[in-house]
């Protein structure tokens, strides 16, 4: 078939079907007729056609108008061409208010209706080069909904790319907000696990006995409230991939009981006595420096160096500006859609202020950022006023509450926040600082600070 | 080998009877086989439209078709239509046995200017093998010259050269050549 774009006519009179399919071959096209409108409507259900002719009389159910309606609901994409014996004002706008792409009287001139089909069809191929372009456009961008074009995330997504349908640990470290979990997404999805579960448990948000029984189940009386057998996360991630975020926070018990499910791949329900298998594979996040934790003896070692197989490390939104347009842009075409607001993108100006911005609460803030604009803004773009409050936010000092430790647990911390900031570099770090290398040394050896160029 | 015959439908001048023969032997390797002159039944006139509906004319040549056939083209000198269109100037079953061509809207003098028979014969030979092409399985040609390019308007009959394009005349010959002419 020399053209890609079927075309469907719906008339009650088989000469006049006929003949038009006959007419519209010629051409190339293929063509289906129907002799009535749910004919019509369910052909249509079936194909996608480019081009519907459709008889307005029609005495027997659906006419014209109904018969459009149904297609235009079923397809919202295929044009309609109204065809009538008799031209009336009324039905001719009633017709185009309805949907239809034009009308027109039979008979008409060969030249007429060969130009509308060439014009409809021509319209029609932009609107699908359009969409495919689009698409390729978003998936230069996009993988996982991870959008980017920072060499670093690049090259964390060829990563995931690359261990994702390997079994192996994968331990993802970054700030709040950079996006563990979809990268974590972007694994499990990616990989030969992908039609299994993909089971998310925060690690903060239960206590360690809650977090127990939510990991591994409980059998029936295992405690007060426990009338039935239930499965844990684990159980259900079987097959999958189960994310563990907020590692960081666990308990020793939990630590340990983690650790003999990673080596052993089996484990008991919370009051059981029956092992149960598992094939889950682990992903695990923390925003915490795991190692530093190991060091301080808040974190087995075995479980680190078990959980760290695979590391990524996710960069702040800070070191990766060049995203910040990107991800703004594309939070405004989501949330203004979800929040049902024509809002048709974000001005330069504002767009500064977005850059210039440090995020420490990294991508989630930027997210929440641009649904607060949106939701005050009134102008159909975002503009500076509508980020404006930013600017007072980065000339406020950060209020900072002095925990309540002994002074030199305070400049401990303070040494180790340094030495993580200058990637270990001594110079860097003392410096920041304040104090010359050698006393930094002498520091790090009174608080037992390990580090590392 | 198969035949492609030729029959008049109504009164059709001697002359052009002969053009299409042997435009239609210059380009296919088939035999060529002429019919007697058929009369045009009554009721494929629209009095309405004072035209005549080509389906009904169509039918009637899929009802004569010779079982040694294998085309059967009619040409007619009334004024063809169907319900949808104001006019043809010929019509073909894309990958079919029929086709059918008017000669009607191809005379000058349709156009109210004097009769000129070179003009004619030249129209008569685009339309014998743009609807003869139709059907071998060619569709319309995006090459304005070439005989399978949609004509609307008489003045793009005459835009067209007398033969396919490269490209269609290729196609035809593949046709052939795989032998696929036969219609089942």
């Amino acid at each position: 078939m020399k053209k890609n774009w079927p075309i469907l006519v719906v008339d009650d009179e088989e000469v006049m079907c006929e003949s038009m399919a006959a007419w519209l071959r010629e051409d190339g096209y293929r063509v289906d007729i129907a002799p009535n409108g749910q004919k019509g409507v369910e052909l249509a259900k079936a194909s996608d056609y480019a081009i519907c002719f459709v008889d307005l009389k029609m005495p027997e159910g659906m006419d014209g108008i109904e018969t459009m309606m149904e297609i235009r609901r079923v397809r919202p994409e295929a044009s309609v061409i109204i065809i009538t014996a008799y031209a009336t004002v009324d039905t001719a706008i009633q017709a185009m208010k309805e949907g239809a792409q034009e009308y027109i009287v039979k008979p008409c001139n060969p030249q007429e209706i060969s130009m509308l089909v060439s014009r409809i069809l021509k319209l029609k191929k932009l609107q699908s080069e359009n969409a495919i372009l689009r698409k390729k456009l978003a998936r230069q961008y996009r993988h996982h909904d991870i959008i980017t074009k920072n060499p670093r995330m690049e090259e964390i997504l060829r990563l995931t790319q690359e261990i994702a349908s390997l079994r192996s640990t994968v331990l993802i470290r970054g700030e709040s907000g950079t996006g563990k979990e979809l990268v974590a997404r972007a694994v499990h999805f990616s990989g030969n696990r992908a039609e299994k579960p993909f089971i998310v448990v925060s690690c903060a948000a239960l206590t360690e006995t809650l977090l127990e029984s939510e990991l591994f189940g409980y059998e029936r009386g295992a405690f007060t409230g426990a009338n039935a057998q239930a499965r844990g996360k684990f159980e259900l991630a079987d097959g999958g991939t189960i994310f563990l975020d907020e590692i960081g926070d666990i308990s020793p018990k939990l630590q340990g009981d983690l650790l003999r499910v990673l080596q052993e791949r089996r484990f008991y329900r919370v009051g059981g006595s029956r092992e149960v298998e598992v094939d889950a594979r682990v992903i695990a996040a923390t925003n915490k420096n795991l190692a530093e934790q190991v060091h301080q003896g808040r974190f087995r070692e075995d479980l680190y160096y078990r959980l760290n197989v695979i590391e990524i490390n996710l960069p702040p939104l800070r070191d990766r500006r060049e995203d910040i347009p990107l991800l703004a842009e594309h939070f405004v075409q989501r949330i203004s859609s979800e929040l049902g607001k024509e809002i048709s993108g974000i001005t330069a100006p504002a767009l500064k202020l977005l850059i210039a911005h440090d995020w420490p609460g990294n991508v989630r803030e930027l997210e929440n950022v641009i649904e607060r604009a949106i939701v005050t803004c009134h102008n159909g773009v975002l503009d500076e006023q509508d980020v404006s409050w930013l600017r007072h936010k980065d000339l406020t000092a950060p209020v900072w509450e002095v925990p309540d430790v002994p002074l030199e647990e305070l400049e401990r911390q303070a040494i180790v926040a340094a030495l993580e900031r200058k990637q270990g570099n001594i110079k860097e770090a003392s410096a920041a600082l304040g104090i010359d290398r050698s006393t930094l040394y002498d520091k790090l050896k009174r608080y037992e600070i390990s580090h590392r160029n | 080998m198969k035949t492609l015959y030729l029959v008049a439908m109504g009164d059709v001048p001697k002359q052009v009877m002969e053009w299409i023969e042997h435009a239609a032997a210059e380009w296919l390797p088939v035999a060529i086989r002429r019919l007697e002159a058929r009369v045009i039944p009554e009721r494929a006139y629209d009095p309405k439209r004072k035209q005549y509906q080509s389906v009904e004319m169509m039918k009637m040549l899929a009802e004569m078709l010779p079982p040694d056939s294998c085309r059967l083209l009619g040409v007619t000198d009334v004024d063809l239509a169907i319900p949808m269109l104001s006019f043809l100037f010929g019509q073909a079953q894309v990958d079919g046995p029929v086709a059918l061509i008017s000669v009607c809207r191809l005379r000058q003098e349709f156009y109210g200017l004097r009769a000129d028979e070179d003009v004619l014969r030249s129209r008569v030979v685009k339309e014998v093998l743009h609807e003869l092409g139709h059907t071998f399985g060619l569709v319309h040609c995006d090459d304005p010259k070439c005989a399978m390019s949609l004509a609307t308007h008489i003045q793009r009959v005459d835009e067209k050269d007398e033969q396919y394009c490269a490209q269609c005349g290729l196609q035809l010959l593949k046709r052939f050549s795989s032998q696929e002419a036969e219609v089942s």
